[in-house]
């Protein structure tokens, strides 16, 4: 992400804001190599630390771009439960393992597209189809699939449509639009699991994403490693060198000067999310595979852990600031605590404040440096 | 000033006053002396040392050398709550009220009154309605939330404010800039009750005219020091400027031969959704138009429509050659540009760099295949940032560290970056310097009649002087209706006042 800064007397605040969170992480790495010694620094023991980083990273890339465009997204871990419910749905009926990273990747798009239109306003457009799908799961027991699904559409279409003419757009904020979702996807996942978690025959296959091979690139690191390294990287280069990327910066700093620069601000908006939760959608395929079963409270607590990873990263919570390799390095920070700690010895609730502690020095000492910058 | 001409005590003096930041000089012995009475104006150069000196006074910033008498007592605030206690009181630029709270509130913010330790709300309300009387306001409801206030009431709050702890000296910086000429006199009528009572005024305005209109005597401050003072009236705007910029201004508003091209734009019986009721323009290329009008009269709205912000509820609208309204990105691409009067929340990104602000409505510019060439984004910018002699660190620079006058250059760069050939300019000086203000009036001059391609420029202005000095045609709007416009010249800046009024439609 650098470039040529000559000219530049700005530079070393800038390095600093690039490098700053790679200065902790090497400082919390070398603070533990230096306690727990040759365990913690094991080869084998940087893999597993990345693999533990991979389904908060996976999902803080994508947050990246929401706390970028100004936004927060505190349904994460709900979504993720969502996912791997879905995706064991469809693989305990049977379907191929292709169809069920696909369910739950499109679980994800889907929850995204949602919060977005909920964020710019169009509740009649998330209403609709949400009333419609409900209908028809009532009717379908009763009257047969195909009229539980024309039930369906009519009230989806009559509900979006007037809903739609006859109220305003009624924007509301992120955090309570994803604030209902944290609770009402973690509910339908619960609800579609019947209550409890859903184990599917095998999971064909999908538990390999989180273990190393014996051979190929996947010996070196597990294929959830490489499946964060390749979205964080297209994340980047889609932030940095696109338009939508740079609209992005420009709607999270100032959603009017957005506008009147020609940004499509509530297409933008809608996605952003469809893209981040996507990334949400991909972390539920790699915590199926971990877990090998879907299960309605799992993740709980990512959520935060993604907004940490995004926060300690240089991401600021007021938009338009934040990068992809920081979330990156953030989250790798929060899994060589967690991980030092246990080698350590160390009881969880040391991890737990060390977290914490973690997390509000990083934002101090960001507002320090920028502080000095000027 | 000597010992024998002093009317009235002097309230405040201000010797050598003295302020480093780092290697930086911001004060380099400033002198002021304002006495009880009088309206004094204070002006300068964005970066004179204005600010710096007001936070001196307010208590904010310890002097490194000079000494400060109050009433001929010592004076040195150590916090801006002392110079408060001390009757020293700032009413800001940008308003420091509570918007959640209530006026009654906002007035005695810090210092409700108690009775045994709990707030009396009737002493609290009946005070501050008993303030705003005498400032001629009884009848501003005091339990209203000072958000639902207009920013003329809210002004009022808070020079209420400053009654309340009787204050000495009230300092006003720029209290005119969100203002309405309306409430500008009623503004002016009240600093000089507020002096009448024996305050002490200081007033700082980049509005020139303004302080000939209220203020008696001057200081000028350029570079740290205090350069002139004298009495007001006996000065003229040319001397103030030349004192202000060190140098003469020739001419502030230049004005090259028009050179009318074809029509750019025409709006028939257009109304908006909010603002606009009925306008009807034609405006052509190589002119410079101006839209007179007090604030809320639906002039911003006007623009906002023709740029898409704003929807359009019916009338016909073509834009060079486009027909019907369209949306921002599709006016940014079709050559329209537009800078708003509300640099801080609209025009511009104050977190982001330069170069993401100058280049973000024509993103395509800069790119090759859907792919942005960052060097190429930074070369463009520092070719602007030259032209238009932007002080900045380079275009990676955050636009929130840059001065008042910078940004708004920058803003206007952006539309030259848009290579636009409608520019639409609301209120494009608004609280900026002096020096800022004329390269801004040269480069209008420069964009319609003087450069290479006639370009047609529609500003929209508060400030008729600015209006008279740069447009070549101005039209008046008036509660939503605007009026044909007709020459500057031979027209008479008093009938544009009376018709923006509503008085003479």
């Amino acid at each position: 992400m650098s470039e040529p800064t000559r000219r530049n007397r700005r530079a070393l605040p800038r390095v600093l804001a690039t490098f700053g969170p790679l200065v902790g992480l090497v400082a919390t790495w070398s603070l533990f190599a230096l306690l727990s010694g040759a365990d913690f620094v094991a080869w084998s023991n940087q893999r597993l630390m990345l693999e533990q980083t991979a389904v908060v990273g996976v999902a803080a890339v994508g947050a990246t771009a929401i706390i970028v465009a100004g936004g927060i997204d505190l349904s994460v871990g709900s979504t993720i439960a969502l996912g791997t419910v879905v995706g064991a749905l469809v693989l305990r009926a049977g379907g191929a393992t292709l169809h069920a990273v696909l369910a739950t990747i499109a679980t994800g798009l889907a929850v995204g597209a949602a919060t977005g239109t909920l964020v710019v306003g169009r509740w009649a457009r998330v209403a609709g189809p949400a009333l419609g799908a409900w209908i028809g799961v009532l009717v379908a027991p009763h009257q047969g699939p195909w009229i539980a699904l024309g039930v369906g559409a009519v009230t989806a279409l009559v509900v979006g449509v007037v809903g739609e003419r006859i109220t305003p757009r009624l924007p509301l904020s992120p955090f309570i639009v994803t604030l209902g979702l944290w609770g009402a996807l973690r509910g339908l996942a619960k609800g579609l699991g019947d209550n409890q978690p859903v184990y599917p025959p095998s999971v064909g296959g999908l538990d390999a994403l989180t273990r190393p091979a014996e051979s190929g690139l996947a010996a070196l690191a597990a294929p959830s490693v490489w499946i964060l390294a390749g979205l964080a990287l297209a994340m980047a280069l889609v932030l940095r060198y696109t338009r939508f990327g740079r609209n992005v910066f420009a709607l999270g700093s100032n959603e009017e000067t957005a506008r009147l620069c020609g940004v499509r601000v509530e297409r933008t908006k809608v996605w952003v999310y469809v893209i981040a939760v996507g990334c949400a959608g991909v972390a539920a395929v790699l915590q199926l595979g971990y877990l090998s079963m879907g299960d309605p409270t799992t993740a709980s607590g990512h959520e935060l852990k993604v907004i940490a990873a995004c926060v300690i990263g240089g991401a600021s919570l007021s938009g338009g600031q934040g990068s992809v390799l920081g979330t990156f390095v953030g989250a790798l920070i929060m899994t060589v605590v967690d991980n030092g700690c246990t080698k350590l010895g160390l009881d969880n609730w040391v991890q737990e404040i060390a977290t914490g502690a973690i997390i509000v020095a990083a934002v101090a000492l960001d507002r320090w440096r920028a502080r000095s910058a000027d | 000033m000597t010992a024998t001409d002093r009317p009235a005590p002097a309230r405040l003096t201000m010797r050598g006053v003295t302020k480093r930041f780092g290697a930086t000089v911001a004060l380099g012995g400033v002198d002021l002396d304002v006495r009880a009475g009088e309206v004094h104006a204070l002006v300068g150069e964005n970066g004179a040392g204005k600010s710096t000196l007001m936070k001196v006074l307010a208590g904010v910033v310890a002097p490194d050398d000079g000494v400060l008498e109050l009433d001929g007592r010592p004076y040195a605030p150590r916090s801006p709550a002392e110079a408060r206690a001390a009757g020293v009181v700032m009413i800001h630029q940008e308003l420091s009220l509570a918007p959640q709270l209530s006026v009654a509130e906002n007035v005695w913010l810090g210092d409700l009154p108690t009775r045994a330790g709990v707030i009396s709300w009737r002493t609290a309300n009946d005070r501050a309605r008993e303030l705003l009387g005498e400032l001629g306001r009884g009848d501003l409801d005091v339990g209203r939330s000072v958000r639902d206030l207009s920013p003329a009431d809210r002004q009022i709050v808070e020079i209420a404010r400053s009654l309340a702890v009787d204050a000495r000296v009230i300092v006003f910086d720029e209290p005119t800039s969100s203002l309405g000429s309306e409430d500008i006199d009623r503004l002016f009528a009240l600093v000089e009750r507020l002096a009448a009572r024996g305050v002490a005024v200081v007033y700082i305005s980049h509005a020139l005219e303004e302080l000939f209109a209220i203020t008696e005597r001057f200081t000028v401050l350029r570079d740290g020091v205090s350069v002139a003072t004298g009495r007001t009236d006996e000065t003229s705007i040319d001397a103030l400027v030349a004192a202000m910029v060190g140098r003469e201004v020739r001419e502030l508003y230049p004005r090259s031969p028009a050179r009318t091209g074809d029509v750019v734009a025409t709006i028939l019986d257009l109304a908006g959704e909010r603002g606009v009721r009925n306008a009807t323009l034609e405006l052509r290329r190589g002119e410079v138009l101006g839209i007179a009008g007090l604030v809320g009269s639906g002039r911003t709205e006007l623009l906002r429509a023709l740029f898409g912000l704003d929807r359009v509820k019916s009338g016909d609208l073509k834009v060079l050659a486009l027909e019907g309204p369209r949306r921002p990105a599709e006016r940014w691409r079709q050559g329209v540009g537009f800078v708003s009067e509300d640099r801080k929340g609209e025009g511009l990104a104050l977190g982001l760099s330069l170069a993401d602000n100058l280049v973000l409505p024509r993103l395509d510019r800069v790119s090759s295949l859907g792919w942005i060439a960052h060097s190429r984004v930074e070369r463009e910018t520092a070719r602007w940032i030259d032209r238009l002699r932007i002080k900045c660190t380079g275009p990676t620079q955050r636009i929130a560290e840059l001065s008042g006058g910078n940004q708004q250059k920058l803003a206007l760069a952006r539309v030259l970056f848009a290579d636009a050939d409608v520019i639409l300019l609301d209120e494009p000086t608004r609280g900026i310097d002096v020096g800022s203000k004329a390269e801004i009036y040269r480069w209008i001059d420069e964009l319609a009649r003087s450069g290479d391609e006639p370009r047609a420029v529609v500003m929209v202005s508060s400030y008729l002087p600015e209006l008279f000095g740069t447009c070549d045609r101005i039209a008046v709007m008036c509660r939503g209706t605007l009026l044909p416009p007709r020459p500057v010249r031979g027209l008479d800046p008093h009938e544009v006042l009376l018709q923006a009024t509503g008085a003479s439609a």
